[in-house]
């Protein structure tokens, strides 16, 4: 009746002996953490006694520099660390190493000639700034319920790729200082499919300065749509063999999990948004909540993790290239035929036929390089979600060509500000993956 | 919706806010420098504002006109999605070139303050940790005046009173809190 195969027999008779020698449930458990196997006393006399002065020996905390140019510090930035062992005691996080001045350049230029200056804040997704700035020109300036709406999509068509190139470098940067070589390449391979992209949009791989006040600078290529699913489908591709790489790898779990936690609360108080936010737990995008541009015609999600580790933030990067992928392939549905620059010749340059054919537009086009366009005195703060953050611009005008204040808002200047509390009671090591995951990109950071 | 958050605030602090409007959709209030904190505070903590967040801190420079500065922040709600941009009247003359901190409310304000003294040369009355941060430590002025000319150059010359072996960073964490408390 009480037909139990052997096996179970065993098990259960070993359950119910009281006092029955335990077993090692894994190889892990036989061995003793200096490396010594149980039981065991690999040492001799003489080296037992080497071991012991050497625990005696005075320790001290020694302070040591990392950065500004360390090969694991992606911006140029110095981490002063004070050091116990392996514990960092103290941190002093310095920047600027990267200050252009770009409020000040701004100041003297017209506001079409900072296009250029904003692709060089992030320029891991110079889209984003591009959109960013342009739209923060258009609310000072009242017209943007008059953007064309293909202008619109093309935007956002631009900006989401440039959002996934941007989470792909910071993976995969990450990935590569953690040892995953391999994984930089296959993110570097995809990275490049959609700098290919973007390269046939505006002609240039990285600054692309495609963006105009009132719209995009042209219209997209004949076979940008083929071509962009198609890419899609590759990269894709490439950020599955990536995570499949990486995903169950013992070394990257341990140096992701539970390593440069930060709470909900922390995180908002130092005023950080982005994927390192909702890695924290707090459901803030600005696509979501206050919906720019044409964000509210797509259907997508914003991922959110609980965990506020490395992992978490890995994990959130990796939801939101998905998102972003969806919503272009939505866009690409949706796109209207139409102009792709507001028809107003107060804001927009003309067309290079009628400067180079007739009186009124060769002067139009003077004016407008040489005076820059008009905008009405006042002052706006106008925020997109860039690749790192709620990206924000508050420009002041007096009513010249040239902005009276041109701020920027950069989100990894906020982010970086919490790398101290962040690294410090961590390991040395555990510099680099905490580094990596907040993405701070010097060029903004420091402007 | 933010109407109320200028509402709320001319009801509670009457005289404190100098002005309060809206441009662009952007809701703005002009608060006197001796109820800022206050004014902050109640953002934060009063249920109905809830301003978790310091977006952005910055100073506009209206050179020639009194007062001469304008420190401006940027606060938004989480909870309550609403925004409103403060604006404190700062004067030129040194003794009087001040607003007090807000690094006791958000942990946002220590670095945005430091860049906006750095920039601007506002101080920061009772902040902690009051360094330049993006220019170097021997920069002379504040190059984000508007009567600091834009082509000016100054190359980086370590101060003649400075040891070679004096690094600001190093004696920092040489009495940082916890090794003075430590022992």
């Amino acid at each position: 009746m009480v037909a139990t195969s052997h096996k179970d027999a065993t098990v259960s008779g070993h359950k119910d002996v009281p006092g029955a020698a335990p077993v090692a449930h894994s190889l892990a458990d036989t061995f003793e953490p200096s490396g010594r196997q149980a039981g065991e006393n690999r040492l001799s006399p003489s080296m037992e006694a080497f071991a012991e002065q050497a625990r005696r020996l005075p320790t001290d905390e020694v302070i040591i520099n990392m950065g500004p140019s360390h090969p694991a510090m992606h911006g140029t930035v110095r981490v002063v660390l004070r050091i116990d062992g392996e514990t960092i005691k103290d941190a002093d996080v310095q920047i600027g190493y990267l200050h252009r001045g770009f409020e000040k350049e701004s100041e003297n230029a017209t506001y079409n000639q900072i296009f250029p200056y904003v692709d060089r804040l992030n320029y891991v997704s110079p889209m984003l700034n591009n959109v960013g700035y342009a739209m923060a020109v258009e609310k000072l300036l009242g017209i943007t319920e008059r953007i064309p709406e293909r202008a619109e999509y093309i935007r956002v068509i631009a900006g989401e790729l440039a959002r996934v190139c941007d989470h792909l470098t910071c993976i995969v940067a990450s990935l590569a200082e953690l040892g995953g070589f391999t994984a930089f390449f296959y993110g570097i391979r995809a990275r490049e499919h959609f700098w290919e992209l973007l390269e046939d949009i505006s002609g240039a791989r990285m600054t692309h300065s495609y963006c105009r006040i009132g719209g995009v600078a042209w219209d997209l290529t004949e076979d940008f749509i083929p071509k962009c699913r198609e890419k899609i489908t590759k990269v894709r591709k490439l950020i599955d063999d990536t995570r499949t790489l990486v995903e169950r790898n013992r070394i990257f779990l341990d140096r992701m999990e539970g390593v440069g936690t930060l709470s909900g609360e922390d995180a908002v108080s130092y005023g950080i948004t982005g994927p390192v936010l909702r890695a924290s737990g707090v459901d803030y995008d600005v696509r979501k909540d206050k919906p720019y541009s044409v964000y509210d015609h797509f259907d997508f999600a914003i991922p959110i993790a609980d965990g506020g580790d490395n992992l978490a933030r890995y994990l959130v990067r990796i939801e939101e290239m998905e998102q972003s992928m969806q919503i272009i392939e939505q866009a690409m549905v949706q796109i209207p035929p139409g102009a792709v620059i507001i028809n107003d010749p107060a804001i927009a340059l003309p067309a290079k036929r009628e400067v180079y054919n007739s009186i009124e537009g060769m002067i139009a086009h003077f004016k407008h390089v040489m005076d820059g366009l008009r905008v009405p005195p006042g002052e706006a703060y106008s925020f997109t979600e860039a690749g790192n953050g709620e990206l924000g611009f508050y420009i002041v005008s007096d009513g010249t060509g040239r902005p009276f204040k041109c701020r920027c808002r950069p989100p990894s200047f906020y982010t970086t500000a919490a790398l101290r509390q962040l690294i410090v009671g961590a390991n040395l090591a555990d510099v680099v993956p905490i580094f990596g995951g907040i993405n701070m990109i010097g060029g903004e950071c420091d402007r | 919706m933010a109407e109320s958050v200028l509402t709320a605030l001319t009801e509670r602090f009457g005289d404190a806010i100098l002005e309060t409007g809206t441009y662009v959709g952007d809701e703005i209030a002009i608060v006197a420098r001796e109820q800022l904190v206050a004014v902050l505070t109640f953002l934060r903590d009063d249920p109905d504002m809830a301003f978790a967040m310091l977006t952005d801190l910055t100073v506009v420079d209206y050179l020639e006109q009194t007062p001469r500065f304008e420190v401006v922040y940027q606060l938004y709600s989480l909870s309550k999605k609403h925004r409103v941009r403060l604006k404190v009247h700062v004067d030129e003359a040194p003794e009087q070139c001040w607003v007090p901190t807000a690094t006791g409310l958000w942990h946002a304000a220590n670095w945005a303050e430091r860049e906006a003294w750095d920039l601007y040369g506002v101080r920061f009355e009772g902040h902690p940790d009051m360094r330049r941060i993006l220019m170097y430590d021997e920069f002379v002025g504040h190059p984000l005046r508007k009567d600091y000319p834009q082509n000016a150059r100054q190359p980086l010359l370590r101060r003649p009173d400075a040891t070679p072996t004096d690094d600001q960073t190093t004696r920092l964490l040489e009495d940082s809190h916890d090794r003075r408390t430590s022992g």
